[in-house]
């Protein structure tokens, strides 16, 4: 594969240019003309209540009003894995800042203004705002009717309790590997909540036109998932999938929160009632905080037992996730951490309990890691401390219990190729471990420390994608995928793929975001699978639009198909040098045969993936028998860390990260993603922190008081490192790598704190005002 | 409520809109006449996606009465690249600086202001130049790169000061 000319090649994004003219679209940009109404919803004051009655009358009377609806007017259920919600709040609410009621006007001010003039009388429950207060003997049902609901099967909710979901991994024998140990070390961590923060919030326009269909507009990375959530629950209406298209333009950030389907299907169903007039909805930056989904709390207990010469002989470890209100799209993060919290390591006697909570929080969901980035803070901190206990060097453990091709996984099938051992021995390099760093402040310290990451796609084993590839007249080429361009460079990768294959320059090739009506299937684009899983479509519609291509000049030319190939945009023929066809001779035209006639037409290309060797059905009371993990992504990362022991104030001096990317298609947007998913890590540990009072209220829905990096909070140097250790399976080799990059920095972070200074912290976020309170122990008081 | 009528120059071209006194620039720019560059990110000053120049200084356009712009000159990043792309477009390009392109009026219009009063600066002048624009997919790190190319090339050089591209905002 040494010959490849575009794949491997670090080309500029094709949508570059629209991003910095300003040309590119978002939902709010888009025109709608004087007709376009604007919605605005009435939210829950509340965390756990009975509705008992709704007045409208006042808001109804507003001039500028339109319509007034309720969570009874759409009794409907929806939920991507589980249906436990309904589109607005139906008899109950569960969390601050749930949509009860929703008003449209002809302008956004009128819809705010009338909005607080509904009046909804509450009846005030019990709530609850952590996942140990859920589980308590007598704890209040957030969701009594949790018998009914519809679920996927690997699902396994405890009707009559707060449990959603319970993710059971069994391998070996527990016992026996704790017997063994010569070391048992036991300790539980705690990780909060966060948000995603996307500059772009959340946002929706629907049109119901007068003959039915119903158009969406939608700032999100999931258009089929969301053409089929709404459908179905709106199938009532009479509306079917044809009848419902989702467009998605640019998004500004997606990370996990516009998976799915949140507040987009109120937007869906207000358009409803309204008829031929579009109607948007865009939410405020403190409902992006508070009423999308956000990265659940887990709190995790670690019991390892250790040999002393460094085998890691069981591992127990539960997590109690805080997944709050409804579950419908996070009891799925519950699950694929249950399938992997042992993190790469071969460890042959395990046992994992992914416990899935409801609390009166808002709705857990989907975020950059998908319980990876929660539990690799317990895990990567409890294997430093077991190393330590046993005086082993921490790199030195961790290479030694690394997985390797072919161990069996907690679920019991084989682990994938992959290039962990060579990431390790990279990033030990670059951070120079095992050589104490000078700190050039007498009054600072400096620690250091490795840890390794890994993670699967967690999809349905049928999540498919495809696309189609069409030429132009001049031999330039559409690209038709639903994959979603959510900044990590889609378009431009898919574009480098087909022109790999057809050898169509990229300035050629134009990709664009999805419209479910003209673009085919993709799931959704989550779970860093779409490199890999639309890569693999777009590559069999290139192939396919080939052997279209040879199999017509071989009926025209009568040359041998497998004597011809491709170059420079012409059709070459090794037994006939001399020959060469232009594409953009035929590829619309078709080619004149010796009577005259034309032969062929339009070349278009049709690719089609789907994982055939998943399934997500095991044991379940072990997790073992399926392939619900189509493989894994693995790497390590390390820190040289500065910490002032006054102020608790940390500096990372140096960050690397080392990647198995299989095949990295574009290697500068891989290191885009690396330096990007380990600032937005670092900052969930030093500084992010979703803080709710004791009626379960966001306080800090802004970005004054929820602080992301600024420029001046980068690292001093980051270095991305790639490893390349091919992924049968994917294109060219190729698996994902986006979310990995932001999984292992907590670990780091509270690894090389420890390194410097001797304090363990254990619970997210490490502030300096944790750390500082932790080496002062006296100031606090003071 | 009682209606403005407001006149100010948008990327070089005049224009007149009735506005209420309570109206803020950046929902007038996008809203009225259709200037979709800025963005609105939080609606209250912290992100700085909204950014514009108004006299010639970089303001958050939401947190601007729209009254406030009358008489003004007002260039938004459609102003800036309208007679082609500047350097530092062109290096945002190269460099592959922006992910999802949510952020990149506001980075590009704050890094403009810095490049135009001090040609030269250090990377942590950058840093600190650009703070008030968040970003949340890169990392800053591709965006820093390329304005700091775009800085060491405009070093006072025969060569760069022919190709110094002419003011797109006039002096107020």
């Amino acid at each position: 594969m040494n010959d490849l000319l575009v794949v491997g090649q670090s080309v500029v994004r094709i949508d570059g240019l629209e991003k910095v003219t300003g040309a590119a679209k978002y939902v709010d940009d888009l025109e709608f003309g004087p007709g376009l109404l604007y919605a605005c919803i009435v939210e829950s004051p509340v965390a756990h209540a009975l509705i008992k009655k709704i007045d409208t009358r006042a808001a109804e009377a507003l001039p500028g009003v339109v319509k007034v609806v309720t969570g009874a007017d759409f009794p409907y259920k929806f939920g991507l894995y589980m249906k436990d919600r309904y589109i607005f709040a139906n008899e109950r609410v569960r969390f601050v800042g749930e949509q009860v009621a929703a008003v449209i006007a002809w302008d956004a001010k009128t819809a705010a203004r009338a909005a607080a003039l509904v009046k909804v009388t509450y009846e005030e429950l019990p709530a609850i705002f952590t996942p140990c207060a859920a589980l308590e003997k007598d704890a209040p049902l957030i969701h009594p009717d949790l018998g009914k609901y519809a679920f996927v099967p690997w699902f396994f909710p405890k009707a009559n309790t707060n449990i959603a979901h319970w993710r059971k991994t069994r391998k070996g024998n527990i016992e026996k590997g704790f017997r063994e140990a010569d070391l048992v070390l036991e300790d539980t961590y705690t990780v909060p909540r966060y948000a995603h923060c996307a500059i772009e919030t959340h946002a929706i326009v629907g049109l119901y036109d007068l003959s039915g269909r119903l158009t969406l507009w939608s700032a999100s990375q999931s258009p089929f998932t969301q053409r089929n959530v709404i459908a179905e629950s709106l199938a009532p209406l009479g509306l079917t999938h044809k009848d419902v298209r989702v467009v998605t333009p640019y998004i500004g950030g997606g990370f996990g929160g516009k998976a799915g389907v949140s507040m987009e299907i109120m937007g869906a169903a207000l358009a409803t009632v309204v008829k031929g007039h579009p109607v948007k909805m865009m939410w405020s930056r403190a409902q992006e905080f508070y009423n999308t989904y956000q990265r659940q709390g887990v709190v995790a207990k670690i019991k390892m037992g250790v040999k002393k010469n460094g085998a890691i002989t069981a591992l127990e470890h539960t997590l109690y996730w805080d997944a709050g209100a409804y579950v419908e799209y996070g009891a799925n993060v519950v699950n694929a951490a249950g399938l992997s919290a042992t993190n790469p390591y071969k460890i042959d006697n395990i046992a994992i309990d992914s416990v899935c909570i409801y609390t009166n929080l808002p709705p857990g969901g989907p975020y950059r890691g998908f319980g990876y980035s929660e539990f690799s803070f317990g895990i990567e901190s409890h294997i430093t401390r077991a190393a330590k206990a046993l005086k082993m060097d921490p790199v030195a453990f961790r290479k030694r219990n690394a997985i390797k091709e072919g161990d069996t996984l907690p679920y019991g099938a084989p682990m994938n190729a992959n290039g962990l051992a060579e990431a390790i021995d990279k990033v030990a390099a670059e951070i120079k471990w095992g050589v104490p760093e000078p700190s050039r402040d007498p009054t600072k310290k400096i620690g250091k420390s490795l840890v390794l990451f890994w993670k699967a796609p967690a999809m349905p084993p049928n999540a498919a994608s495809s696309a189609f590839l069409k030429f132009n007249e001049d031999a330039s080429l559409n690209i038709l995928i639903s994959g979603m361009e959510i900044g990590q460079g889609l378009l431009t990768v898919m574009a480098q793929i087909a022109s790999e294959i057809l050898t169509v320059p990229m300035t050629k090739i134009r990709v664009e975001t999805p419209d479910t009506d003209r673009n085919p299937y993709e799931w959704q684009t989550v779970g860093s699978h779409v490199t890999w899983g639309c890569g693999n479509a777009v590559k069999r519609a290139a192939l396919d639009a080939r052997e279209q291509i040879f199999a017509l000049v071989q009926r025209v030319y009568c040359l041998e198909k497998d004597a011809l190939y491709l170059e420079n945009e012409q059709v070459k023929c090794r037994t006939k040098p001399e020959f060469a066809l232009p594409l953009r001779q035929f590829v619309i035209a078709g080619i004149q045969a010796e009577d005259y006639t034309y032969k062929g037409g339009p070349i278009m290309g049709r690719g089609v993936f789907m994982p055939e060797f998943a399934s997500a059905i095991g044991d379940p009371e072990t997790g073992q028998g399926g392939h619900p993990n189509v493989h894994y992504t693995t790497g390590a990362a390390g820190v040289i860390l500065e910490v002032d022991p006054q102020t608790g104030k940390m500096k990372i001096r140096k960050a690397a990260l080392a990647v198995d990317a299989g095949k990295a298609i574009n290697p500068d947007l891989v290191r885009g993603q690396i330096i990007g998913g380990l600032m937005q890590g670092f900052a969930t540990v030093l500084y992010e922190d979703m803080r709710f009072n004791d009626k379960g209220k966001l306080l800090n829905p802004n970005f004054s008081d929820y602080k992301i990096p600024t420029a001046l909070d980068t690292p001093d140097e980051v270095v991305p490192i790639i490893v390349e250790t091919p992924q049968p399976d994917g294109p060219f080799g190729a698996r994902g790598i986006a979310e990995h990059t932001m999984i292992p920095c907590a670990a780091l972070i509270a690894n090389a704190l420890e390194d410097a200074c001797g304090a363990r912290i254990t619970t997210m976020p490490v502030t300096a005002e944790k750390v500082a309170l932790k080496l002062n122990p006296g100031s606090a008081e003071a | 409520m009682t209606k403005t009528t407001i006149t100010f120059k948008i990327n070089g071209a005049t224009r007149t809109v009735d506005v209420e006194p309570s109206d803020v620039l950046i929902d007038v720019l996008r809203d009225k006449l259709g200037i979709k560059s800025p963005k609105i990110g939080c609606d209250r000053g912290d992100c700085g996606t909204c950014t514009v120049f108004l006299n010639g200084q970089t303001v958050r356009s939401c947190l601007v009465l729209a009254v406030e712009a009358d008489g003004g000159d007002i260039v938004t990043l459609e102003g800036i690249g309208a007679d082609g792309l500047t350097p530092l477009q062109k290096a945002f390009v190269a460099h592959n600086s922006f992910q999802c392109g949510f952020c990149a009026p506001g980075v590009t219009l704050a890094a403009t202001e810095l490049l135009r009063k001090h040609p030269h600066p250090t990377r942590d002048e950058i840093k600190e130049a650009i703070a008030g624009n968040l970003c949340r997919c890169t990392g800053y790190t591709p965006i820093i790169e390329a304005i700091e190319d775009v800085a060491s090339a405009k070093r006072p050089t025969r060569k760069s000061k022919q190709q110094t591209p002419k003011r797109t905002v006039p002096r107020s």
